[in-house]
């Protein structure tokens, strides 16, 4: 079965070809802000100009292999609503045009399982951390389950919006991460998690302000290892409480190699062990809509027309996994 | 099994090993060697002060709890409750004296943080509420609700019959707690946010 994917909830317009083996071909756009953080009707506008040139492209490369998709997928939501409604747009004509079903994909659900295809993990709590979520989840009774999450504003936002105050330049995670290898020295910071839950704003705001005080690479060192400590803590409580053997690394923020290594020595010394992705599935992708909905239109589903609307708020645990 | 005075591990959870020794509960945080050592120590040294704060606290509000007998830097040691958790013995009549031990508790401002009912121990007819390794002050609805809703997951998840252990909570709580109502109704809500735990 081969089906084509369309991502573009946020910052990057991507299209993929996938079939149960691999990743066929797969063609990106990237948003960069002009300045600031993402704006969503920018971002928009930037997916509707490059749409004809990344969607041609793919279907350019499958016509040339003579790859025909089975089915069109496309990331429904959680995302910037102007986003998705171009990308719902773009995968409603294709589904027509070749006359194959749509399906309507959770972009989280999509990150969970093409992590879960690239890496080889099973059955692992989950930690997906982003520019816009930070949560932790495990499959239980059918569905990706929500153990613990941000209550507040997601970890890459935390870094992003503390790397803006010091001027570091969009996007502020990788600077971050290279300053954080020059420090000297830990500078306390507010470390805030409730039960399973955590808060990353409070922590953002000190880190600006210490700032002011410090020497920069030691505040860039000091917000990853209080906010990484934070998400290891509550992945770890979840795979605790969820018996769960494995862990896995999903989103953007994942590409943090200080993350990794935390989970990592996490696992060790609870006998379980980590999964982390290829770099490249790590952020938005294509792929991931596609491999996700061939798992969905294997299962049976399909996603009519009519219910083929944007769902910005889409929560991960609505979808039933019907494939697992 | 150890000899009398040894030491024997009776429990162990993600932050803690939990051992009784000469009849008392001894719990003492791990260090986590992902973390920094200063971050790692700060935050063992935090929880368990706040833990034998809260304890304690929660006793003076009406919240049968284990008496704490000593504190060191990363280790409570503790009353032995003996008793049998309420995960093995719960019935309708228990759960509602759960509503109103949890109304007492919230009552006084505190959240439990994992209100399960491996965490409640039914000795000498009374319901006592141990692993105050989560809890923390607040007197929001949304915290409070939080807070019953994990005690509803917990009995839609291990027990038989839950709706009528849920209804004899809600009559519990809402005969201790004024605040009952508006939380009961956060409980629904946060329900079908979907929220897990």
């Amino acid at each position: 079965m081969i089906v084509f994917g369309l991502e573009g909830t946020a910052w990057n317009l991507s299209a993929a070809l996938v079939d149960e083996r691999g990743v066929l071909y797969e063609k990106s756009a990237t948003y960069v802000p002009a300045k600031g953080g993402i704006h969503p009707r920018e971002a928009a506008q930037h997916h509707a100009e490059h749409m004809a040139k990344v969607v041609g492209d793919v279907l350019a490369h499958s016509r040339e292999s003579g790859l025909r998709p089975d089915a069109i997928a496309f990331s429904q939501g959680p995302g910037l609503g102007p986003c998705l409604r171009t990308v719902a747009t773009a995968a409603r004509v294709l589904s027509q045009r070749f006359s194959v079903p749509l399906l309507g994909v959770n972009h989280c659900v999509a990150h969970i399982e093409v992590g879960k295809w690239q890496s080889g993990a099973r059955d692992p709590a989950v930690i997906y951390v982003s520019g816009a979520n930070s949560q932790v989840l495990a499959l239980r009774q059918g569905r990706y389950r929500i153990f613990g999450e941000t209550l507040d504003i997601s970890i890459g936002n935390a870094i992003d919006k503390f790397a803006r105050s010091v001027g570091l330049s969009h996007p502020g995670g990788p600077k971050v991460e290279e300053l954080a290898l020059k420090a000297n020295r830990y500078i306390p910071l507010p470390y805030t998690v409730k039960g399973m839950d955590l808060s990353f704003s409070g922590l953002s705001t000190a880190a600006t302000e210490a700032a002011k005080k410090h020497d920069l690479a030691d505040v860039c060192y000091s917000l990853q290892e209080t906010a990484f400590a934070m998400l290891v803590e509550v992945t770890e409580r979840a795979m605790a409480h969820a018996e769960k053997k494995e862990t896995m690394l999903v989103g953007g923020v994942g590409a943090n190699k200080r993350l990794g290594e935390m989970l990592n020595t996490m696992c060790l010394e609870r006998g379980a062990r980590f999964y982390l992705p290829p770099r490249k599935f790590m952020g938005d992708n294509g792929s991931m809509i596609a491999y996700t909905g061939l798992l969905m239109h294997k299962s049976g589903r399909q996603t009519p027309i009519e219910e083929s609307g944007v769902r910005p708020n889409y929560r991960t645990d609505d979808v039933a996994v019907t494939w697992a | 099994m150890g000899q009398e005075g040894d030491a024997v591990e009776i429990g162990r959870g993600a932050e803690a090993v939990i051992t009784l020794e000469q009849g008392k509960v001894r719990k003492v945080r791990l260090a986590k060697s992902y973390r920094l050592p200063e971050l790692d120590e700060r935050i063992r040294a935090e929880r368990t002060l706040r833990e034998a704060r809260i304890t304690s606290d929660a006793r003076r509000h009406g919240v049968p709890t284990p008496i704490i007998c000593d504190v060191m830097r990363f280790e409570i040691e503790m009353e032995h409750l003996g008793g049998e958790k309420l995960k093995d013995i719960i019935t309708p009549e228990i759960s509602e004296m759960v509503g109103e031990m949890v109304g007492r508790l919230h009552k006084g401002g505190i959240i439990h943080g994992d209100l399960t009912t491996s965490n409640m121990i039914l000795k000498s007819g009374r319901v006592h509420l141990i692993d105050f390794g989560l809890a923390f002050y607040e007197s929001s609805v949304e915290a409070q609700g939080v807070d019953v809703h994990v005690y509803f997951q917990t009995l839609e998840s291990t027990h038989d019959r839950p709706q009528e252990l849920i209804d004899a909570f809600r009559a519990g709580y809402t005969r201790i707690y004024p605040g009952a109502e508006a939380v009961l109704e956060r409980v629904n809500e946060i329900k079908a946010r979907g929220r897990y735990l």
